[in-house]
C-alpha cells in the first residue's frame, strides 16, 4: 500500500516541476482525446502549441495576438494574485474589469470629438478607478460585517454585467449607430484609441501595464514590508494578527488593487482590441485570469508565462479549429485538463508518497 | 539578350501564365465564423447544415472551414482573421455581433469575400445578408393568440436589436387580432445561446401562467422547461426543433441558409461576386414555417397556413397599418405598410405592448 505523507517543508522541486509535468500530461491526454476524435494528435498539438508561433502562415499575425490576448490576463491576474496569497478570495474580477472599461468609456466620451491627448490618460486613470470602487464593496462588506467577499465579489459580476447590457443600449449607445446597441467605436477615435504601440508587435498600452506591474508586483513581495505582511496573512493568519498586520487593512489593499488593475485592463480592451463598449465585449477574462493566476503559483514571474501560455492555449486551439477542424468544446477541455492536472500534480508539492508497513494497513 | 536569359524569361512568361491556370484548379475555399456551437440545435445549427450542402453541391471544387463559439468583440477580429490568412476567398460571418470586426477584417484582405448575416454595413467586398423572420414571427403571433388560455404568451428575447424587436412587434399585432385579451411577457436574456439561463427564462415565465413561450434564443431548453411543465406550447426557433412536436412545440421558423450559401459560393467560382444587401422571407424560401402539429386545431391551421400563402405573395405585409406606437403616436395609417428602412431600425414596441425595451 501507498499513502500520501505531508512534507514538512513544500518541495521547491516540485513547486517548480508542477507546471511543466501539468502541460506534459495534459499534451500526452489531450493527445489521446485528439486521437479519440479522429484527428492526428501530434498534429493537434502541434498546431496549438507550435504553430501560433512558427507557423510561417500564420505566425507574424499571431504572435503579435499572443501579447493581446495574454495582456489584460496577466495584468488581472496579477492583482488578484496578491489577494490569494493573503487569503483574500476575490472571485469578481470579472464585474470590476466591466466596470472599469464602462467608467473608462464613459469619462473619455464625455469629451467626443475632442481630440485632446489628456484624454486617453483620463481614460485609463477612470478606468482602474471604476474598478476599484466596484472591489470596494465587497472589501467593505467584509472589514465592516464580515460577509464572505467570494460570494459578494461574485454576485457583484452579473451586477455589473447588467449595467452594462444598460449602458450600451442606452446612456453609451452610439448615437449614430442607427439603433442597434454599443458605443462608438473607441479604437478609430484618435483620442481614445489605445493604439499597437509598435507596428507589428501588437504591444499596446495594457501590454506594457501588464508588464509594469509584473516587475512592481515583484518587488512588492519580495522587498516590501507590505508585501511580507501579505504572504504573512495568507501563510499564517494568528501570527500576522499578533505582528500587528491588521487584516482589514490588507483586505481593503488586496481587493482594491486587484479591481484597479482588472478595470484598467478592461479600458485598455475597450478602447483597443474590442473597440467598443457592447452588450457582450467581455469575454471572461476576469475568470480565466483566476487560472493564470494559480497556473503561475501566485508568483508575478510565473504568472507572465502562465498568461502566456494560456493565451497560446487559445489561439492555437483557434487553429487547430480552424486547420483541423477539430471541435470548439475540445479546445475548452484541452485547457480544463491543464489546470485539472496542474493542481493534481501541485500534491506532490507538500506531500510525498510513503509504502506503509503492511502491518498498518 | 544571349540565349540562357532568353530562356530564363521565357520560363518565367510560362510560370506566370501558368499561374492563373493553377490558382482555378485549386478549390475555392469558403470559412464560416459560428457565434455557438454547431450543435444548438438552432441558429448556427442551420448555418452549419448550409455549410455541408454547399460543400454536397459543388463537391471536389470547394473547401470548406468553420470555427464555432466564436465571442463576440476582440476574439472574433483574431478569428475571421486567422480564418483570411489560412486562405479562405470567402467568410460568412454568422452573427450580428461580428459586424466591427468583419468590415475592419475586410479592409486588410481586400481579394476575400465577405459574408454578414444581419448587419447593416457593407463594403466592396462585404455583403449583408438577412432573413425577414418577422414574417414567421406574424403567423407564430396569430397561432399563439388563438391558442393561449391564459391571455398570457411569454417571450424570451434575446438582445434589444431591431431584428429582435420586429419580432416581438410582428407577433404581438398577430396575436392581438386574434386575440384582443392578449399580454406579451418580454423577458431579455442578453445571450443568443445559454442553456441555462434560458430554461431558468422559460420556467420562470410559465410558472407566471404564461402557457405559450416565444423564444430568440438559439437552443432548445426552453422546449425542454415546457415539455416538463406540460399544457404549454412553444415554438422552434431558427431550426425545426420537431424533436419536441407535436406538443409543446406546434411550429417553427425554419432558417433556411443553403440556397443563398449555395449561390454566393458559386459566385467565387465564377468570379461573378458583388457587394450587396439582401433580405429574403418567405417567398424566397429563407423563412420556412415548420410542419404545423396535430396540437393545433384543424381550422386554425388552415388559417396560418392561408397567411402564410398571403404574405409569401407580397397580397399581405405583417406590418400594416393602422398601428401606433406604444406612446400612442401614429406609426402607419390605415392601409400603410412599413419600409424597409423604418423595419431594419426599429427601436420601439407598438401599441399594446407593456414594458420598456431596455435602455
Amino acid at each position: 500500500m501507498i499513502r500520501l505523507e505531508k512534507r514538512r517543508q513544500p518541495s521547491t522541486f516540485w513547486s517548480a516541476m508542477a507546471p511543466l509535468m501539468a502541460v506534459l500530461l495534459t499534451m500526452i491526454v489531450g493527445g489521446a482525446m485528439f486521437a479519440a476524435l479522429g484527428v492526428d494528435p501530434v498534429a493537434a498539438i502541434r498546431t496549438i502549441f507550435w504553430d501560433p508561433l512558427f507557423n510561417p502562415q500564420f505566425a507574424s499575425y499571431s504572435r503579435p495576438q499572443l501579447l493581446v490576448k495574454a495582456g489584460p490576463l496577466i495584468l488581472i491576474a496579477i492583482g488578484l494574485s496578491l489577494g490569494f496569497r493573503a487569503g483574500v478570495w476575490n472571485i469578481g474580477a470579472e464585474g470590476q474589469y466591466i466596470m472599469g472599461a464602462i467608467c473608462g468609456a464613459g469619462a473619455g466620451l464625455i469629451f467626443y470629438p475632442s481630440e485632446s491627448v489628456l484624454i486617453f490618460p483620463l481614460m485609463v486613470i477612470a478606468g482602474g478607478l471604476g474598478g476599484w470602487v466596484w472591489a470596494m464593496i465587497p472589501a467593505l462588506f467584509k472589514t465592516r460585517f464580515g460577509t464572505n467577499e467570494i460570494l459578494v465579489s461574485l454576485m457583484l459580476v452579473y451586477v455589473a454585467e447588467s449595467i452594462l447590457a444598460s449602458v450600451s443600449s442606452g446612456l453609451l449607445r452610439n448615437p449614430e449607430g442607427m439603433g442597434f446597441p454599443g458605443s462608438r467605436n473607441l479604437a478609430q477615435w484618435d483620442a481614445s484609441a489605445n493604439r499597437e504601440l509598435i507596428s507589428g508587435t501588437g504591444m499596446h498600452w495594457g501590454v506594457v501595464a501588464a508588464f509594469i506591474a509584473v516587475i512592481l508586483a515583484y518587488v512588492l513581495l519580495s522587498r516590501h514590508i507590505l508585501g511580507f505582511q501579505v504572504r504573512l496573512s495568507g501563510a499564517a493568519p494568528k501570527a500576522a494578527r499578533l505582528a500587528g498586520v491588521s487584516p482589514a487593512r490588507i483586505v481593503i489593499f488586496c481587493l482594491g488593487t486587484a479591481g484597479a488593475l482588472a478595470g484598467a485592463a478592461g479600458l485598455f480592451e475597450v478602447a483597443g482590441p474590442a473597440g467598443q463598449i457592447s452588450i457582450d465585449f467581455n469575454s471572461g477574462y476576469g475568470f480565466t485570469a483566476i487560472i493564470v493566476a494559480f497556473l503561475g503559483r501566485l508568483h508575478p514571474v510565473g504568472i507572465l508565462f502562465a498568461g502566456l501560455l494560456m493565451a497560446l492555449t487559445y489561439i492555437g486551439g483557434e487553429l487547430a479549429q480552424l486547420m483541423l477542424g477539430v471541435p470548439g468544446a475540445s479546445i475548452q477541455l484541452f485547457q480544463g485538463m491543464l489546470l485539472f492536472f496542474l493542481l493534481g500534480v501541485d500534491v506532490f508539492t507538500h506531500y510525498r508518497l510513503r509504502p506503509t508497513a503492511r502491518e498498518a494497513a | 539578350m544571349n540565349r540562357r536569359t532568353l530562356l530564363a524569361s521565357a520560363a518565367i512568361l510560362a510560370a506566370t501564365a501558368a499561374a492563373p491556370a493553377f490558382a482555378q484548379d485549386d478549390p475555392v475555399k469558403a470559412g464560416f465564423i459560428y457565434v455557438g456551437p454547431i450543435g444548438d440545435g438552432g441558429w448556427t445549427y442551420e448555418h452549419d447544415q448550409a455549410r455541408l450542402a454547399v460543400e454536397e453541391e459543388y463537391g471536389d471544387q470547394v473547401e470548406t472551414v468553420y470555427q464555432e463559439s466564436v465571442p463576440e468583440g476582440a476574439d472574433a477580429t483574431r478569428a475571421i482573421t486567422q480564418m483570411a490568412l489560412s486562405g479562405a476567398d470567402i467568410i460568412f460571418t454568422t452573427s450580428f455581433g461580428f459586424m466591427d470586426p468583419t468590415v475592419e477584417v475586410a479592409a486588410q484582405f481586400p481579394d476575400v469575400k465577405f459574408e454578414h448575416a444581419t448587419g447593416y454595413k457593407t463594403a466592396d467586398n462585404v455583403s449583408t445578408y438577412s432573413a425577414r423572420f418577422y414574417e414567421g414571427r406574424a403567423i407564430q403571433g396569430h397561432i399563439a393568440g388563438s391558442m393561449t388560455e391564459t391571455n398570457k404568451v411569454g417571450y424570451i428575447a434575446s438582445f434589444p436589436i431591431p431584428e429582435v424587436i420586429r419580432g416581438i412587434n410582428a407577433a404581438y399585432i398577430h396575436a392581438k387580432k386574434v386575440n384582443p385579451d392578449v399580454e406579451f411577457n418580454v423577458v431579455w436574456a442578453y445571450t443568443w445561446f445559454d442553456p441555462a439561463k434560458e430554461a431558468d427564462a422559460a420556467r420562470a415565465l410559465i410558472e407566471n401562467g404564461n402557457d405559450v413561450i416565444l423564444q430568440h434564443t438559439d437552443s432548445t431548453a426552453p422546449q425542454a422547461a415546457a415539455q416538463e411543465a406540460g399544457d404549454v406550447i412553444t415554438f422552434g426557433q431558427a431550426s425545426d426543433m420537431s424533436e419536441y412536436g407535436p406538443e409543446p412545440r406546434v411550429s417553427s421558423i425554419i432558417d433556411n441558409w443553403a440556397p443563398y450559401y449555395i449561390d454566393r459560393v458559386g459566385a467565387v467560382i465564377d468570379g461573378t461576386w458583388e457587394s450587396q444587401q439582401v433580405w429574403h422571407g418567405i417567398d424566397e424560401g429563407m423563412v420556412e414555417i415548420g410542419e404545423i402539429s396535430s396540437a393545433v386545431p384543424e381550422e386554425l391551421k388552415a388559417e396560418a397556413l392561408d397567411l402564410k400563402e398571403r404574405i409569401a405573395s407580397g397580397e399581405y405585409h405583417p406590418f400594416t397599418g393602422p398601428i401606433n406606437r406604444q406612446d400612442g403616436s401614429e406609426w402607419l395609417a390605415e392601409g400603410e405598410t412599413a419600409t424597409d428602412e423604418t423595419l431594419l431600425g426599429m427601436d420601439f414596441y407598438v401599441e399594446g405592448l407593456t414594458g420598456e425595451i431596455p435602455n
